[in-house]
Formats: C-alpha cells, sequence, structure tokens
C-alpha cells in the first residue's frame, strides 16, 4: 500500500503524459487524415497518387521506425525535436495515413444514388459532401476511428523508447525500484485498459447517435 | 545541405538483412503459436458454456487493449522478478508477440467458425460425422479459408511489431538500423533504407498472400 502511495505521483504524471500525447496525435492525425482522405477520394488524379503513395508507405513502415527515424533525423536537418514532440509528429504521421483510409472506406460505403440524388436537386459539391455525404459516412466512420484511436493510445507507449517517461517509462522505473513487478505492470495494464475501454463505449455511443440509417 | 552518405549503411548491410530475417521468423513463430491460442479462445467464444466464453472475452478484451511494448516487459522484466527466469530476450518476445496475436487471431478464427454456413455442419451431421468429425473435416477446412485474408492482415501486423523487439535488445532490423546508427551516425540513411526493407517485406507479404488467397478461395461452389 505504502508503495503504492509513494509511486502515485509518477504513475499519476506519466498517465498525463500518455492521455496528452494521445489526445494531440489523435487531434492532429484525425486532421490531416480528413485532408488526406478527401484527397483520396476527390482530389485530382496527382493529388490521389500522392495521398495513396503516403498512406500506403506509413501503413507499411512501424510506428516505432518513424519515431526513431524522426526523432534522431530532425537534428541532422538543422531542426532539434524534443523526445516528446517528435513521438507526436511521427504517431500523427501514421494516424493521418489510417484515418485516410478509414474516411476513404465510410465514404465508398454510402451507396451512389445519393451522391447523384444530391447533385440532381442542384447540391454543389461542397453542399453534397456537408450535407449528404459526411453525415451518412460518419456511421461507418466512427467505429473504425475507434479502432485507429485504441491502436493509437497503444502506440503512444513506444515514445517511452525515446525516453519520453510516459505511463510505461513510468512503470518501467517504478519496478526497477520497488521490484514490484506483478502490481505495477497490472496497474499500468488496468489504466491503459481503462483509457482504450472509455474510448471504445464513447465510440459505440457516438456511432449510434449518429447512426441515420 | 545534408551530404549522404550510404557507405556505412551498405557495409553494415548484412547486419540488416539478418535482422530482417529474424524479424520474420519471429513473427512467423509468433503466428503458429498464436493461432493455437487463438484457435482454443476462438472455439471457447463460440461454445455454449459461460465460463469459457467469459475467459476467451476477457483474454481478448485484455489483451487487445494494452500495448505491446508492456506485455514485452512483464514478460522480460517481470517474470524473473517474480522466479520465473525461463526466457532469454529472444523467446520472451516470441512469447510475449504470442500472447498478443492471440487475442486477435481469436476474433479472427471466430469470425471464420461463424462465417462457415449452418447447412455444412448440419449436413456433415446428418450423414453421421460425430462432432469431431464435423469440426475436422468441414468447420476448421472452411474456417481457414474464411479466415484467411484476416490472418494474412495479422502476420503482417505482427512483422511491424517485431520492431518493437528493439526495446530489449532482440537483434532484429531496427535494432540492426540503432546498432549502424550508434556507429557512423548515418541516420537518415539508415532509416531510409530500414524503412524501404519494411514497406518491401510487407508488400511482398501481401503479394504472396494473395496468390495464396487465390489459390484457397472458395469460389461459388457451396452457397
Amino acid at each position: 500500500m505504502e508503495l503504492i502511495l509513494a509511486s502515485l505521483p509518477l504513475i499519476g504524471r506519466g498517465l498525463l503524459v500518455t492521455l496528452g500525447i494521445s489526445v494531440a496525435v489523435l487531434v492532429a492525425g484525425t486532421l490531416l487524415g480528413a485532408g488526406l482522405g478527401l484527397c483520396l477520394l476527390y482530389g485530382t488524379r496527382p493529388a490521389r497518387l500522392a495521398a495513396r503513395i503516403y498512406v500506403d508507405t506509413l501503413r507499411g513502415i512501424p510506428q516505432l521506425v518513424l519515431i526513431f527515424a524522426i526523432f534522431y533525423a530532425f537534428p541532422l536537418l538543422g531542426m532539434r525535436l524534443s523526445p516528446i514532440v517528435a513521438g507526436i509528429v511521427a504517431l500523427s504521421l501514421f494516424c493521418a495515413a489510417h484515418v485516410a483510409e478509414v474516411l476513404r472506406g465510410a465514404v465508398s460505403s454510402i451507396p451512389r444514388g445519393q451522391s447523384d440524388a444530391a447533385q440532381g436537386i442542384g447540391l454543389t459539391f461542397r453542399q453534397r459532401l456537408r450535407f449528404v455525404i459526411l453525415p451518412q459516412a460518419l456511421a461507418p466512420f466512427l467505429p473504425a476511428w475507434t479502432n485507429t484511436a485504441v491502436e493509437i493510445v497503444k502506440s503512444s507507449s513506444l515514445v517511452s523508447l525515446v525516453s519520453v517517461v510516459d505511463l510505461t517509462m513510468a512503470t518501467q522505473q517504478i519496478v526497477g525500484r520497488t521490484r514490484e513487478a506483478l502490481l505495477f505492470y497490472a496497474v499500468a495494464a488496468v489504466l491503459y485498459f481503462i483509457i482504450n475501454f472509455l474510448l471504445s463505449l464513447a465510440g459505440q455511443r457516438l456511432e449510434k447517435r449518429f447512426n441515420h440509417a | 545541405m545534408y551530404q549522404f552518405n550510404w557507405r556505412p549503411v551498405f557495409d553494415n548491410f548484412d547486419l540488416l538483412l539478418k535482422g530482417l530475417a529474424l524479424g520474420l521468423g519471429i513473427a512467423l513463430l509468433a503466428l503458429a503459436i498464436g493461432s493455437g491460442i487463438g484457435l482454443l479462445a476462438a472455439f471457447c467464444r463460440v461454445s455454449g458454456m459461460r465460463s469459457l466464453k467469459f475467459v476467451a472475452a476477457a483474454y481478448v478484451e485484455g489483451v487487445r487493449n494494452i500495448p505491446l511494448l508492456l506485455i514485452i516487459y512483464f514478460v522480460y522484466f517481470g517474470l524473473p522478478l517474480l522466479g520465473l527466469s525461463l526466457f532469454d530476450n529472444v523467446w520472451s518476445f516470441i512469447l510475449a508477440l504470442a500472447v498478443y496475436a492471440g487475442a486477435y487471431l481469436t476474433e479472427v478464427f471466430r469470425a471464420g467458425i461463424e462465417g462457415v454456413p449452418k447447412g455444412q455442419v448440419e449436413a456433415a451431421r446428418a450423414i453421421g460425422l460425430t462432432r469431431l468429425q464435423v469440426v475436422r473435416h468441414v468447420t476448421l477446412p472452411l474456417m481457414f479459408r474464411i479466415a484467411l485474408p484476416s490472418l494474412g492482415n495479422t502476420f503482417i501486423s505482427l512483422f511491424k511489431d517485431t520492431s518493437v523487439a528493439s526495446a530489449i535488445a532482440v537483434p532484429e532490423l531496427t535494432y540492426g538500423a540503432i546498432r549502424i546508427n550508434v556507429n557512423t551516425w548515418r541516420v537518415i540513411e539508415v532509416y531510409l533504407v530500414v524503412g524501404a526493407m519494411y514497406l518491401a517485406a510487407c508488400y511482398a507479404i501481401a503479394g504472396s498472400l494473395r496468390v495464396a488467397e487465390r489459390r484457397f478461395s472458395l469460389g461459388q461452389r457451396w452457397n
């Protein structure tokens, strides 16, 4: 009990770092990914090709390699990134590739007739997207996005390998000091589980809310 | 302007190639062990027994929501502290990855089992096969074919996940990159090459899987 109390501040700080990184990555990755996804769907030929290459490349390289590459390579190009920023940048780039693919899949699942009908009643491209396509795409988008989000929370543990003290690193330090492996790995596991469980739950709620079908 | 120098990378290319081979081998082994776990858990999940269902579901949901790195640390650093020093770093990682993979494979196989048309099983029962024979000759082969695409995707994910093994100094591809960097500091060149190697390997796997899928495809015969 004393052990837990003494380690509480470190675990708490690690948890906050994990949450902060995850939120930052999900926000940046989703925005960037939405743009990329629209490129994949409606871009001009070169834009589509560029987005496709980006998505397929980023999805074929391990997150850890991206983190290492960005953390160690940028200083050589004259840009010093703190480990945490490097981690956020790397994971955001990765997240964007997944979100783009998720968005493309969600929009493709909407029957063509919807878009044709919207065009038929005279809506502009923007109006079609905003009032017809995207609202309907939200329901299939959300579950896949939630899966991506869970992956991102899990991947955020990899930033501990460039010395960010996140929940995983904090746990590792505490286990090293107290040698109470079972207890503290279990605490970390439960915390990760709770974050991801709540995320999935929120995703399901939203999915139900936006399911117009 | 940054001056590229590829020499250090290609002088140490054997390190990277060996790393790639080790990564693929580890992923394959983890897939095999994980498939064993996954099959067992999948049959638990579709079984009628509540307790079995619950245990399998807890395993799947638990593992899928926890970072792989934490599982690796638990196996490699945690188990010895609990008095279980059975594994070196490579086997610790294989074990961790197999347990991790098992959770995903459970869902893959469950979807496969549930995708087997009921009529097939009923027909097999009707011609007098025992339950075990039905599983062996009807459910499993059909399940395997339905599950093959997801199985392939899982393998690609596992291969990418082997990069995390560098955290406990398993000499796979990413660790090879780290070692070359420590000695030569040609970071950009190394990661460009390593990234390309991961990419090429993933595409090679995906390509061969597409061939396998065509070979084992079900066609429309049994609809």
